[in-house]
């Protein structure tokens, strides 16, 4: 009897910590990154392969990148499951990729913070079997491009 | 060394080509980073662990390009790309290439 009880229980209390935690962690890194965003927004990065200014002088080119692991809680690998029934857009995941995508960005422009530009930028997503089971849910995001600082000549 | 993922150097001008150059590594994750990252799992976030090991195994994977194009004489790399390829299930090959080039 203890033990049907405990069957319910231990995926219900999973279910309500993925939920509640989960969902404070992903509105806290929301926050984060639109903070972040805004710092450096001023510096363009594009999937141009060439220098749109052709008269700049160029200081420094080097290719940067930034990787982020990032995975869903539990509730939502739970809700997508069910709306995997149904077929249709997965919404539960969409904010998965978006978070990763960003934040891989954002690490890609740390490695260069002077840079005046960010040319050629890639996204490569991957995903990560973590251990046993159907365990969908954790994705990688690297971002890379090349990243151009201009002569200090200009005022 | 200048490594870049355009067709040139901008602002330089490639004087020789020397072919494609690439570096690759295996990883596997253990068991420890397994347990933390299942725990982690459950609330959702970044997994760290599994971050920092895939960013190791990149770092590999570009040294070993880098020093086959200094053996070749080359002082920069153009179009570097990167390519992920699961081989087996916990570990997964890193694939780092390119073209090595002389500048002026």
């Amino acid at each position: 009897m203890i033990s049907a009880y405990l069957s319910i229980l231990i995926p219900l209390g999973l279910l309500i910590l993925g939920w509640t935690v989960g969902a404070f962690q992903e509105r806290k890194h929301y926050k984060r990154l639109d903070q972040r965003e805004a710092e450096n927004y001023h510096v363009p990065a594009t999937t141009e392969r060439q220098l749109w200014d052709q008269n700049k002088q160029i200081a420094e080119t080097r290719m940067v990148r930034g990787q982020v692991v990032i995975s869903v809680d539990y509730f939502k690998r739970f809700l997508a499951a069910l709306l995997m029934l149904f077929g249709g857009e997965v919404h539960s995941y969409s904010s998965l990729l978006d978070r990763g995508r960003r934040e891989a960005l954002l690490r890609m422009r740390d490695q260069f913070p002077n840079a005046d530009a960010f040319l050629n930028l890639r996204f490569e997503t991957s995903t990560i079997s973590s251990g046993s089971g159907k365990s969908i849910g954790t994705v990688e995001v690297l971002a890379y491009g090349t990243g151009i600082r201009y002569e200090q000549a200009r005022a | 060394m200048i490594t870049t993922n355009v067709e040139t150097v901008p602002g330089r001008t490639i004087v020789e080509h020397y072919g494609i150059v690439q570096g690759s590594t295996i990883r596997a994750k253990h068991i420890g980073r397994d347990l933390a990252a299942g725990l982690k799992n459950l609330v959702g976030g970044e997994l760290r662990g599994y971050t920092e090991l895939l960013q190791e195994a990149r770092d590999e994977a570009y040294n070993r390009m880098v020093e086959q194009a200094e053996e070749l004489g080359g002082n920069a790399i153009v179009n570097v790309r990167f390519a992920t390829s699961s081989v087996a299930s916990g570990a997964s090959e890193i694939l780092c290439y390119g073209t090595a080039v002389r500048i002026q």
